[in-house]
């Protein structure tokens, strides 16, 4: 009898449904963004930044190799003859700036999440490892990273780049090299405290297999611990492709770059300012964008790491 | 005590022994350093000739033995020796080692401004919260660190040496020359730790003994002053720390920006001219100063919070 009684006290599943449809995760991330306006404007720059390396074809008003040398360094604004108005301005080469910036998003956004990626998986990958390990095996890969942390990032993946080469891949390469340790430290510890959970100790018991515990057990574990780490460092990847590429070891040109831009803007600082003004404007509201974005995620999966962030 | 700081002593022995293995392995990546380290356009001869004379010719092994402890005339970098600036022609170290003070006071400069900025604006911040101050803190903070600092040089550079003409672009000259470079370093940092100042301080003012303290009838200063920021700066004494280490290396690009004469200006040059001994050297510097200032800011830590364990 005990079932029939709660069958009538509890609603049936389909009119609840009916009446108040439940929302989804969706629609309640939806509606949080709309309540956080930093968030939202966080959403907007990144979002914009990232149709435009999408697509940069629909947007760019101009080829962004085209040069065109009686058209150098004209102001934001000016009109050819011809009825093209160079928006934010011309190069040194005559080449439009806005679509420039456009097609430099590409690299930034490539390198950027690229980077976070790699260095995420190595970084996952040695975390679990040494975790769940321990031993000489923990204490190899900690003194790794230790090792990596001491040595200057900029130095390091300018001396790696040097020595491969300057190219897409190896900025990438050089960036993930160092990047990989962030990511390693906070799983390694966490992995020591989940790998004595109930649950894998009872996985281990049942004659589950080290891989199978590994990524089925301990890895959903950590994987918010992760997502908050690359939301931090995306950023920062971001800033420091365009210092590779400042210093002029980054993606090479004519590839546009923001970081290249700038660098090219360096020796027309006294009399074309908006060479340096607005590729780097681009970088900022990129940043600023993923940084506020990610701190909405961060509140969203996990609020203690917010002390991490600070 | 003693123990922690011995063992965290023989620590950063191991890590400098693994920073010289990198820098060792730099010259080995370049596959034949023997023409690398030779002028552009040297024959075969002269390289196979180098190559016996460096012993490069060894086995690997007892390449990086003869690279620690010497190789003829190479005394070995345990030594300091790291061989001649083929550019310069100059000792590699000795070369790194003149341009470590620029560094260091460029660093020391940029920690002292975000130091002199970030605190007051913190505890400002936290104290009247919601304020308007706050919000501009909070939304200036953001912006720092989204801001590359190479960027912010550029614009220093327009409006305050082109425009205004109040400073020197670049160079180094006299103490006018330190401000803008100095500015720019410190960005990031002032940023970090502003927001690290307010967050401590909230939390500290939110506990239970600053109310048992402004209950007492204490004034709000020395509740604000004397209770909640001591407590709020160890953190944040801690970051200093690290911030001092990582700018030590991390003034590169606003050398640069700034020709400023430190190492990372003369790094960017050498790397260029793929001048290695220097290139090593100066890696093998930066990093051995990070890992020192790091086992000073790890003991300080522990004298400062008893708390704190050293297991």
């Amino acid at each position: 009898m005990a079932t029939e009684r709660i069958e009538t006290i509890s609603v049936p599943p389909e009119t609840w449904e009916e009446d108040t449809p439940a929302p989804s995760d969706l629609q309640l991330a939806v509606r949080d963004l709309m309540r956080r306006p930093p968030a939202l404007f966080g959403f907007l720059c990144i979002t914009f930044v990232i149709v435009w390396a999408l697509v940069p074809g629909w947007f760019s008003p101009m080829d962004p190799y085209t040069q065109d040398l009686d058209m150098t360094l004209k102001p934001p604004g000016f009109t050819t003859p011809a009825g093209f108005t160079y928006w934010v301005g011309s190069d040194e080469l005559g080449r439009d700036m806005l679509s420039r910036i456009i097609w430099g998003a590409r690299v930034s956004l490539i390198v950027g999440f690229v980077a976070v990626l790699l260095s995420g998986m190595i970084g996952m990958t040695l975390g679990l490892v040494s975790g769940y390990y321990g031993g000489l095996v923990d204490t190899i890969i900690s003194r790794i990273v230790d090792i990596a942390l001491s040595v200057p990032f900029i130095l390091l993946a300018m001396s790696i780049i040097a020595i491969l080469g300057p190219s897409l891949q190896n900025v990438i390469l050089a960036m993930a090299v160092r990047t990989w340790i962030v990511y390693a430290r906070p799983i390694r510890g966490a992995i020591l405290s989940a790998k004595e959970f109930e649950y894998v100790v009872g996985a281990k018991a049942s004659g589950c297999r080290t891989p199978r515990i590994l990524v089925r057990h301990l890895l959903p574990n950590v994987l918010s611990t992760a997502i908050v780490i690359a939301t931090l460092y995306l950023g920062r990847m971001i800033i420091i492709e365009a210092s590779l590429s400042f210093l002029g070891v980054g993606v090479p040109p004519p590839t546009p770059s923001w970081g290249g831009m700038l660098a090219d803007g360096r020796s027309f600082l006294d009399t074309a300012w908006w060479l340096a003004l607005f590729p780097g404007l681009a970088l900022m509201f990129t940043v600023l964008g993923v940084n506020l974005l990610g701190d909405w995620i961060r509140d969203a999966l996990d609020p203690r790491m917010k002390r991490l962030a600070d | 005590m003693r123990s922690y700081i011995i063992r965290r002593l023989l620590q950063s022995l191991i890590v400098i022994k693994g920073v010289l293995l990198i820098v060792f392995f730099m010259l080995q990546m370049t596959g034949d350093p023997a023409s690398v380290l030779m002028p552009e356009g040297a024959d075969q001869e002269d390289i196979e000739q180098f190559r016996k004379e460096m012993g490069f010719d060894l086995p690997l092994h007892v390449q990086y033995i003869n690279f620690l402890v010497g190789y003829k005339e190479n005394k070995g970098v345990l030594r300091g020796d790291f061989g001649f600036s083929y550019h310069q022609e100059l000792p590699a170290l000795g070369l790194v080692l003149d341009h470590f003070p620029a560094t260091a006071l460029l660093a020391f400069t940029a920690v002292t401004i975000a130091v002199l900025i970030s605190i007051p604006a913190g505890v400002i911040s936290a104290v009247y919260r919601n304020s308007l101050a706050d919000h501009v803190t909070t939304v200036g903070a953001m912006f720092g660190q989204s801001m590359p600092g190479f960027w912010l040089g550029l614009l220093l550079i327009m409006l305050f040496a082109v425009k205004l003409e109040w400073l020197p672009t670049s160079g180094a000259d006299g103490l006018e020359y330190l401000i803008l470079p100095a500015l720019t370093a410190g960005l990031y940092a002032t940023a970090r730790l502003t927001r690290l100042v307010r967050s401590g301080m909230l939390e500290v003012l939110g506990s239970d003994y600053i109310q048992t303290a402004r209950s007492k009838g204490l004034l709000e200063h020395v509740v604000v002053f004397r209770h909640a920021l001591k407590n709020a700066s160890i953190p944040v004494v801690t970051l200093i720390g690290l911030e001092m280490g990582i700018l030590l290396g991390g003034t590169v690009v606003v050398e640069v920006v700034f020709s400023w004469p430190g190492v990372g200006f003369l790094v960017v040059d050498s790397i260029r001219n793929q001048d290695y001994p220097v290139v090593q050297a100066a890696v093998a510097l930066l990093a051995t100063s990070f890992v020192l200032v790091n086992l000073a800011v790890d003991i300080l830590y522990a004298w400062l919070d008893p708390r704190i364990t050293y297991s």
